[in-house]
C-alpha cells in the first residue's frame, strides 16, 4: 500500500541544538505509528514538523503527506493541508481550546474555513462529530465552554475537530498525557475504533511505552533527536535491539514487577508492619470540606470524606486514587499544611489534630513531605545547598551547612553544587534536592505527592530506587501518594484506594492488585496499559 | 448577579462615605477662614458672626458633617433671613462663594466634563489599541519601532505641554480650529466636536500610550497560548487567528485598565479644562479650592468618587462578558 505520510531525513534544528537528527519513516493508511521516547529525545519536534507548526527552527529533509510535500508547500496549499489532511491533537487539553468561544463554534469556525459550509451545517456538523466521539447530550455540550469540559472531553472535541475534517493522517502528541488512567484507556479505544472505522492512519507520540504498546502497530524509539530502534511494537518488545530499548522497557514500572523491598532494616526498627504495634501515624474518620458556591446557598463539599489509616514505623502506604480522589488532600491534612474539618490525626501517640503552629513544630522534625513539582516546590532565587540547610537553621542545628553537604552526597548530588540554583538542576536532580531537604530533619515519616510523576521512567527508575535505599538505612516509613498504580506496588507494602473521597479498598499490596475486591479497584487495575507482549497470558 | 450587584452597591456607599468624612476632615486642617473669604473684604466683626453662622461654621465639625449627611438623604432647610429655602435630597449644601446650590453647580458643569472625559477616553482607546495591535502584529519592523518610540513620547510627556503645542500649533499657527469654548452638543454638534477636538487630543495622547502597550503585551501574550498554536494546525490564515482567537484575550485586560485609568483621566481632565477654559467640573475645583468652598469641593470629591466605583463595576461586567471563566462574585 503506498504510504500516506512519508518522512525521509527529517531535521528539526533550533539555532546550534539539533532537536531531530536525520529521522525517517513511512506510515500507511490505517496504521499506527508510535513514537516513544524520554523528554527531550526530539520525539515532540518530529510531530510539530509534520504540519509545519515550528516557529523559528529551521526543518530540512522531507516530508510527503499524501502526496504534497509539506516543507514545499506554499501558504495556502499548506492552510488547506493543515487539518484538512494531517490534523493534530495536543498534550494539555486545558490550554488547546479558545476558553472565550463555544466548543461546538470552534469546531464549526474549522470546519467552515475548510469547506466554506453555512453557519447552520457547520454548526449541525459540530454536533454530529462531537456525538460521534463519545460526548454525551452533545447538542447541548457543544454550547458549553471549555472550562465546563473535561480533560478527557476536551480531548474527546479535538479529535472530533479533525474527524470533521476527515483528514488522511492524525498526529496525536502525548493525547492522554494529563488524563487518569480510566479515561485514558477510553480515548486509546476511541483513538483504535476512529481509525478502523475510516482508515485514517495515526502518529502517536508518548513517553509511555504502555500507551504505545496498546495502541500502535509500529514504534519508533526515539534518544537524542535519533531514531534507535524503528520496528513492529510485538518484535521491538520482545526483542529489542537496542540497548537503550532494552534499559527504557526495565525502566518502566510494571503492575507484575518485583518489589524494591526494603533488604537492611535497622536493627530494633523492622521495617515489615509488626501487628500490635504502637502505630506511626493513625488517623481516625478524617474529614475535609471545601466550601464553594455562590453566596447564600454555599455547599460544604468534602474532599477527603472520613478516611482512618495507620501507618506503623518504617512501614510504606500507597495512597492510589485520580484526580479529584482526595489523595493530595489527605497528604496534606497528614502534614497539617491544611486543617482537617473533623477526625483525628495521632502522630507517635501525640494528638496533633488540633494542635498551633508553635505546639506542632516539635513533630514537625518527625513529618516532613516531599511534592509533585520539584521545580515549583524550590525556592528558585535560593541555592539548592541552602535550601536543604534552611530546615536545619529552624532547627537551630549548628552546623547546618554542612550536614545539607552530607544529604546532598548521600541523595546522590554532588556536595560541590551546593552554590547552584534549582533552574541549573535537571528534573531528577530537582527531585533529589527535595527529598535532601526533607531528610534534613530527620524524620521518621516521609509524605510524598507524586514525588516522580513529573519525571521520565528512567529518572523515576532512580528516584524510587533511592526512597527504597533511604527506608532501608533510616527505617522511613511512607505516605506515598500516586495516580500510577505500578509505581505504588513497586514502593510499598501496603496500599489504599481512594475514590472521591474514600478509601474504597485497603490491604497489602500483593493482595489488593492480584485479588482486588472492590469494584472500582478492578476497573482501575483493568485500565493501565500493559506491555502485553512481555505479560504473561493470564 | 444580584449579589453582584448589592455588594458593589454597599462597597460604592462605604467608599463615598469615607471619601465625604475624609475631605471633611481635611478641610479642618487647613489654613484659612472660608467665613473670612465669603464675606469679602469690608466685613465686621459683627458681619463675620453673622456669616459664619449662615454657613453653619459655628458648630461642631461633627454636626456640620452629620447635617451634611442628612441633606444628603433627606434634604434640608437653609434659612438665610426671614426666607427658608429647601434643598431637595440628594442635597450637597450651598456654595460658600456663590450662594448656589452644589447640586445645580455640578450638574451645569458635567455635560462639559463629560464630554472632555469620555471623548478622551474613547479617542484613547481607538488610538491606543490600534497602535497596540499594529505594534504586536509588525513585530520586529521600523513599523514597530516607531511606534514604541510615539507612545514612549506620549507616555512621558505631561498634559499641559501636549496641550500648549496643540493650541500653539492648530489655533496660533495654522488657524485651522478656534480657541476652544465649549458649545452644548444639543445645540451644533459639529462645533462642539470641532471645539472639543484639541482637548481630547491632550488628554488622549498620555493614556492612548497606555493602552497602547497593555493591548500589545496582551496580544503578544495570547498570540503564544497553546490554543493559538491548535487553530493553527487546523488551517486557519494568521488573519483569521488574530481577528477570532487572539484579539479577544487581549482586550481583556484593557478593559481592567481602563476603569482604574478612569481616576487619572478626571484628575488630567481638571488641568486639560483649566487650560483650555473650559466651563467644567475640574476648573469648579480649582475655583473651590483656591476660595475653601468645602460644599463645592466635597461635591466634586464625591461625584468622581462615584464616577470611578461605577467604571471599575462596569470593567468587572466587561470582564465577565469577554471571559467566559470568569464569575461574578
Amino acid at each position: 500500500m503506498t504510504p500516506v505520510l512519508s518522512v525521509r531525513d527529517l531535521r528539526v534544528r533550533f539555532g546550534d541544538r539539533e532537536a531531530v537528527g536525520g529521522v525517517s519513516f513511512d506510515l500507511e493508511p490505517g496504521r499506527a505509528l508510535g513514537v516513544v521516547g524520554e523528554s527531550g529525545s526530539g520525539k515532540s519536534s518530529i510531530a510539530l514538523a509534520l504540519a509545519r507548526l515550528h516557529v523559528g527552527a529551521d526543518v530540512t529533509g522531507s516530508i510527503l503527506v499524501d502526496g504534497t510535500d509539506v516543507l514545499a508547500a506554499s501558504d495556502a496549499e499548506l492552510r488547506r493541508l493543515r487539518g484538512g489532511r494531517i490534523a493534530m491533537v495536543f498534550q494539555d487539553p486545558l490550554s488547546s481550546l479558545d476558553p472565550y468561544l463555544r466548543v461546538g463554534d470552534q469546531i464549526a469556525e474549522v470546519y467552515r474555513v475548510h469547506t466554506g459550509a453555512s453557519r447552520r451545517a457547520a454548526a449541525a456538523k459540530a454536533v454530529e462529530v462531537l456525538d460521534r466521539v463519545g460526548i454525551p447530550d452533545a447538542p447541548r455540550r457543544a454550547r458549553a465552554h471549555p472550562h465546563e469540559f473535561s480533560g478527557g472531553m476536551i480531548q474527546r472535541a479535538l479529535i472530533a475537530m479533525a474527524l470533521a475534517l476527515e483528514p488522511r493522517v492524525l498526529v496525536a502528541d502525548e493525547p492522554t498525557t494529563a488524563l487518569d488512567v480510566t479515561v485514558q484507556a477510553r480515548l486509546l479505544a476511541l483513538l483504535d475504533e476512529l481509525r478502523a472505522d475510516t482508515g485514517m492512519a495515526l502518529l502517536l507520540v508518548s513517553h509511555d511505552f504502555g500507551v504505545i504498546a496498546e495502541t500502535a502497530d509500529d514504534v519508533l524509539v526515539m534518544r537524542d533527536g535519533v531514531a534507535v530502534e524503528h520496528g513492529p511494537v510485538d518484535g521491538v518488545l520482545r526483542a529489542p535491539s537496542a540497548d537503550y530499548t532494552r534499559e527504557l522497557l526495565q525502566a518502566v514500572p510494571r503492575l507484575d514487577a518485583p518489589r524494591l523491598r526494603v533488604t537492611a532494616p535497622e536493627p530494633g526498627e523492622p521495617a515489615d508492619a509488626t501487628p500490635g504495634r504502637e502505630p506511626l501515624l493513625r488517623v481516625t474518620d478524617l474529614r475535609r470540606d471545601f466550601v464553594s458556591g455562590p453566596p447564600l446557598r454555599r455547599r460544604a463539599v468534602p474532599a477527603v470524606d472520613g478516611v482512618s489509616l495507620e501507618i506503623a514505623p518504617g512501614e510504606a502506604l500507597g495512597v492510589v486514587g485520580e484526580s479529584g480522589s482526595g489523595k493530595t488532600t489527605l497528604a496534606r491534612l497528614v502534614v497539617r499544611l491544611l486543617a482537617p474539618s473533623s477526625g483525628r490525626i495521632e502522630f507517635a501517640g501525640r494528638d496533633v489534630t488540633r494542635l498551633s503552629a508553635r505546639d506542632l513544630r516539635p513533630s514537625r522534625r518527625d513529618l516532613q513531605m516531599v511534592f509533585q513539582d520539584p521545580l515549583a516546590s524550590l525556592n528558585p532565587r535560593r541555592t539548592v545547598g541552602d535550601s536543604i540547610a534552611d530546615p536545619l537553621r529552624v532547627l537551630g542545628e549548628p552546623d547546618a551547612e554542612r550536614t545539607a553537604r552530607d544529604l546532598m552526597d548521600r541523595v546522590g548530588l554532588d556536595p560541590g553544587r551546593y552554590d547552584a540554583y534549582p533552574h541549573e538542576f535537571s528534573g531528577g536532580q530537582r527531585q533529589r534536592v527535595g527529598i535532601a531537604r526533607a531528610l534534613a530533619p530527620g524524620p521518621r515519616l516521609l509524605v510524598c505527592d507524586e514525588p516522580v510523576t513529573s519525571l521520565d521512567v528512567s529518572t523515576q527508575a532512580q528516584i524510587l530506587a533511592l526512597l527504597a535505599e533511604l527506608r532501608a538505612e533510616r527505617g522511613l516509613a511512607l505516605l506515598f501518594v500516586s495516580h500510577d498504580l505500578a509505581v505504588v506496588r513497586s514502593v510499598c507494602d501496603r496500599v489504599a484506594v481512594m475514590r472521591a473521597g474514600r478509601v474504597v479498598e485497603l490491604g497489602d499490596v500483593d493482595t489488593v492488585y492480584d485479588h482486588p475486591e472492590d469494584a472500582y479497584t478492578r476497573e482501575l487495575l483493568a485500565a493501565v496499559p500493559r506491555l502485553a507482549a512481555l505479560d504473561p497470558v493470564p | 448577579m444580584i449579589w453582584f450587584l448589592t455588594r458593589r452597591v454597599l462597597a460604592t456607599v462605604a467608599v463615598l462615605l469615607a471619601m465625604s468624612a475624609i475631605v471633611y476632615g481635611l478641610f479642618y486642617l487647613m489654613p484659612g477662614d472660608p467665613a473670612v473669604l465669603a464675606c469679602g473684604k469690608r466685613c465686621g466683626p459683627e458681619q463675620l458672626v453673622v456669616t459664619r453662622h449662615k454657613l453653619g461654621l459655628d458648630q461642631a465639625v461633627y454636626l456640620q458633617y452629620w447635617h451634611f449627611l442628612e441633606g444628603l438623604v433627606i434634604g434640608r432647610d437653609y434659612s438665610s433671613g426671614p426666607d427658608v429655602n429647601h434643598c431637595a435630597a440628594p442635597c450637597l449644601g450651598y456654595s460658600f462663594q456663590s450662594d448656589q446650590p452644589v447640586t445645580s453647580l455640578l450638574l451645569d458643569r458635567l455635560p462639559v466634563s463629560a464630554s472632555l472625559t469620555l471623548g478622551a477616553l474613547l479617542l484613547a482607546l481607538v488610538l491606543g489599541v490600534g497602535a497596540g495591535l499594529l505594534s504586536a502584529l509588525r513585530r520586529g519592523t521600523v513599523v514597530e519601532r516607531l511606534l514604541t518610540g510615539v507612545t514612549l513620547l506620549g507616555f512621558s510627556t505631561p498634559v499641559f505641554l501636549i496641550g500648549l503645542i496643540l493650541l500653539l500649533v492648530f489655533c496660533a499657527w495654522l488657524k485651522v480650529l478656534p480657541f476652544p469654548s465649549y458649545v452644548p452638543v444639543t445645540q451644533n454638534p459639529v462645533e462642539w466636536a470641532r471645539n472639543l477636538v484639541l482637548p481630547w487630543c491632550a488628554l488622549a495622547l498620555i493614556e492612548a500610550a497606555l493602552f497602547a502597550r497593555v493591548a500589545r503585551a496582551g496580544i503578544l501574550e495570547t498570540l503564544a497560548e497553546d490554543h493559538i498554536r491548535t487553530f493553527r494546525a487546523y488551517g486557519l490564515s494568521e488573519r483569521q487567528v488574530v481577528r477570532r482567537h487572539a484579539l479577544r484575550g487581549a482586550l481583556a485586560p484593557v478593559a481592567t485598565i481602563t476603569a482604574v485609568e478612569l481616576a487619572t483621566i478626571i484628575v488630567s481632565a481638571m488641568l486639560t479644562e483649566s487650560m483650555f477654559g473650559l466651563p467644567g467640573i475640574g476648573k469648579l475645583a480649582v475655583e473651590a479650592t483656591t476660595s475653601v468652598d468645602l460644599p463645592v469641593i466635597v461635591g466634586v470629591t464625591l461625584l468622581a468618587g462615584t464616577a470611578v466605583v461605577l467604571a471599575n463595576a462596569v470593567a468587572d461586567l466587561l470582564h465577565a462578558a469577554i471571559d467566559p471563566r470568569v464569575k461574578l462574585a
